[in-house]
């Protein structure tokens, strides 16, 4: 059989056991219902409707409706007190001429800072230069990308235990004496990856339905764009991640095991999601951080959302992170190999490079 | 034919295997007997590919061993191993498919042999939840399924009961009645002898003794008789050129190392006995491997 026929066989089984694990199913489950909540629940819950007031004047009654604060003229001061004190409205804005506003608000225990708010009239402003997109939804979409990309590049984890699994059951040396040990690899890679990837779509699909859910559809129209750059920059940037999830579980011998290789591969997780998170501000950070593999699958996408950089740099970004993908995978077989037959609590990585002495690999 | 030439191999600078030379030859069922420790595994592992021998060769019909043959040939490691979430059938059907089977032949050989071992009962049970001889039946599978060229299996009957080790005694027949070589160590030696046509010894990682059974007991083999009488045997030990090696009052074992005529000196023994008075038995011993094995390393 040839390699890749040996790869497709292994991608299979991997792919199978996954879809019939419950694993899978709860996260992406989850994942779902995350993405609704986020779109709908803050309008559910959210103080939506604008504030009663009661109004009593000519200046106040002019005031309150140019604001969208909702207007009950009523005939005296005391009828505004006594809806103020029965709860009826939130506040009550009335005439005062000894106030440089000319009003004055009346509530009950605390400032009803909302309708203060609202009456305020800030000037109006001419931007020269405005920025492509808002700070807060740029803020959002660099966030929905770090957290999209730990997510997933966490659940890589799955491909360590499964790399674990087949050496604890010595599993492994019937497949190493049939199959190169490279399409194993290969085989294991292209399951996971392909799966995250099926997920990241199915999510995709359904954020429009969800945003529009929670009357958020003008959202999309901002993020969109920006998701263009963010697919590449992913895809390459999670099969990098499951290339070094794939040694961190070749390295040990037992699953209880994994947690002595596991915390490295965390961290390099976790760079692309904290970097972004607060180097946003910096612009110099984040531009370095567009160019370093791992983060750059984030910080990249990111910087091109904000309107930043010329072509050629998301373009160089890539073929640094498709660079690196390619010898972090030759690096990762070599390992693989040379860890694979190897038992112990764990594989020191000069003997798992030195062990590489598999002349099928 | 599987050759296996002068294969040496170090572990940090332990020499586990040197200049190690044997054959394994179609047809028939070749045992591979040694101490623990004396590179019986590393030896199958080498010529499965799973490791790689710092010297010498492996030919497998005087051709080096590539992927696509090594392929065609069925492994049972010493340390089992299956995915103890699949399902029997499904795992062997895989395994079948890793060797090269279409999907169709895959299924319709794993039919076959769940039938063969008394597992169709079990196919869509997940591998851990049989018994570990059940488990063991399901490798012997794992290793079938190809219809292999060669057959190399590391103890193959540890941790089975009595009845499994006849099944697996008469699989590894059947395969052996198909034309294939088939390679197994063991260290139950009673199995060996019972079992192999030829045998192959290895003590320090080389070869210590290697042919087919018969000869190899006949080059082993002092001329020993046994002879039981009705009194004392105590007499024996006075005949000319007989070494007694057990005596135990009627009984008595004894060699003829030096003897051109063997036969004929056993005979005035036996001669003798009769003179004296009634004889219960009178036999050649044959060594068993055991002994063989003792006096080899």
């Amino acid at each position: 059989m040839s390699f890749w026929g040996a790869t497709h066989l292994v991608a299979q089984r991997e792919i199978n056991a996954q879809i019939r694990g419950k694993g899978l199913w709860i996260t992406f489950a989850l994942f779902v219902v995350g993405l609704f909540a986020a779109a709908i629940l803050p309008g559910v819950f959210g103080d939506d409707s604008a504030p009663a007031v009661a109004t009593f004047g000519p200046q106040a009654t002019r005031v309150v409706a140019a604001t969208d604060l909702e207007a009950r003229a009523v005939a005296d001061l005391e009828q505004a007190q006594a809806l103020v004190r029965g709860g009826e409205v939130d506040a009550a804005v009335v005439d005062d001429p000894a106030s440089t506003t000319g009003i004055r608000v009346i509530a009950m225990t605390q400032t009803p800072y909302q309708v203060v708010a609202a009456l305020a009239a800030p000037p109006p402003v001419d931007l020269l230069a405005p920025d492509a997109v808002s700070d807060q939804v740029l803020f959002l979409a660099s966030f929905a990308f770090a957290l999209v990309f730990f997510i997933f590049g966490m659940s890589g984890v799955g491909i360590a235990q499964s790399v674990v699994t087949e050496k604890q059951t010595r599993i492994v040396e019937i497949l190493v004496a049939t199959i190169p040990v490279r399409a194993l690899l290969t085989g294991k890679i292209a399951a996971y990856s392909l799966l995250v990837f099926g997920q990241v779509g199915a999510l995709a699909l359904l954020a429009p339905l969800a945003l529009r859910a929670g009357d958020l559809g003008v959202l999309l129209s901002l993020i969109a764009p920006a998701l263009g750059w963010f697919v590449p920059f992913f895809l390459l940037g999670y099969v990098l991640l499951a290339s070094v999830w794939a040694v961190a579980g070749a390295l040990v011998s037992r699953a209880e095991d994994l947690s002595s290789t596991t915390p490295l591969v965390t961290m390099l997780v976790m760079i692309p999601y904290l970097g972004v998170t607060f180097f946003q501000d910096n612009d110099q950070a984040m531009t370095v951080l567009s160019y370093v593999p791992f983060s750059s699958a984030v910080a990249m996408p990111v910087r091109m959302f904000a309107g930043e950089p010329q072509l050629w740099e998301p373009i160089v970004s890539l073929a640094i992170l498709a660079a690196t993908l390619v010898v972090a995978v030759l690096v990762a077989a070599r390992l693989y190999t040379g860890s694979l037959l190897q038992t112990g609590a764990r594989v020191r990585l000069r003997r798992a490079w030195s062990g590489a002495e598999n002349p099928m690999a | 034919m599987l050759q296996v030439r002068s294969i040496s191999r170090s572990f940090q600078g332990n020499k586990v295997l040197d200049d190690l030379s044997f054959h394994a030859a179609p047809g028939r069922i070749t045992g591979f007997v040694g101490a623990n420790g004396s590179g019986k595994t590393t030896t199958m592992r080498i010529i499965l590919g799973v490791l790689a021998a710092d010297a010498g060769t492996v030919t497998w019909h005087g051709v080096p061993i590539t992927q696509q043959v090594r392929q065609r040939f069925g492994y049972m490691p010493e340390e089992r191993g299956l995915y103890p979430k699949m399902k029997v059938a499904e795992q062997i059907v895989y395994l079948g498919r890793l060797h090269g089977l279409d999907l169709a032949t895959a299924r319709h050989n794993t039919a076959a042999l769940l039938e063969r071992l008394e597992l169709i009962d079990r196919a869509d049970d997940p591998v851990e939840r049989l018994s570990m001889g059940n488990q063991q039946r399901v490798q012997i599978c794992a290793a079938l399924v190809h219809e292999p060229d060669l057959l190399i299996l590391d103890e193959p009957f540890s941790g089975l009961d009595p009845l499994a080790i006849e099944t697996v005694l008469g699989v590894l027949r059947a395969q052996a009645a198909r034309g294939v070589p088939v390679l197994f160590s063991s260290h139950q030696l009673e199995l060996v002898e019972r079992l192999c046509d030829d045998l192959v010894i290895i003590s320090g990682g080389t070869t210590a003794a290697s042919g087919d059974r018969k000869s190899l007991r006949a080059r082993f083999s002092t001329p020993r008789f046994e002879l039981v009488v009705d009194g004392d045997a105590g007499w024996v030990r006075d005949v000319p050129g007989v070494e007694v090696s057990e005596l135990d009052g009627a009984r008595v074992v004894f060699d003829l190392p030096e003897s051109e005529a063997e036969s004929e000196q056993a005979q005035r023994v036996l001669q003798e006995a009769v003179r004296r008075g009634p004889v219960r038995s009178f036999g050649a011993v044959v060594p068993s491997l055991a002994e063989i094995f003792r006096e080899v390393i």
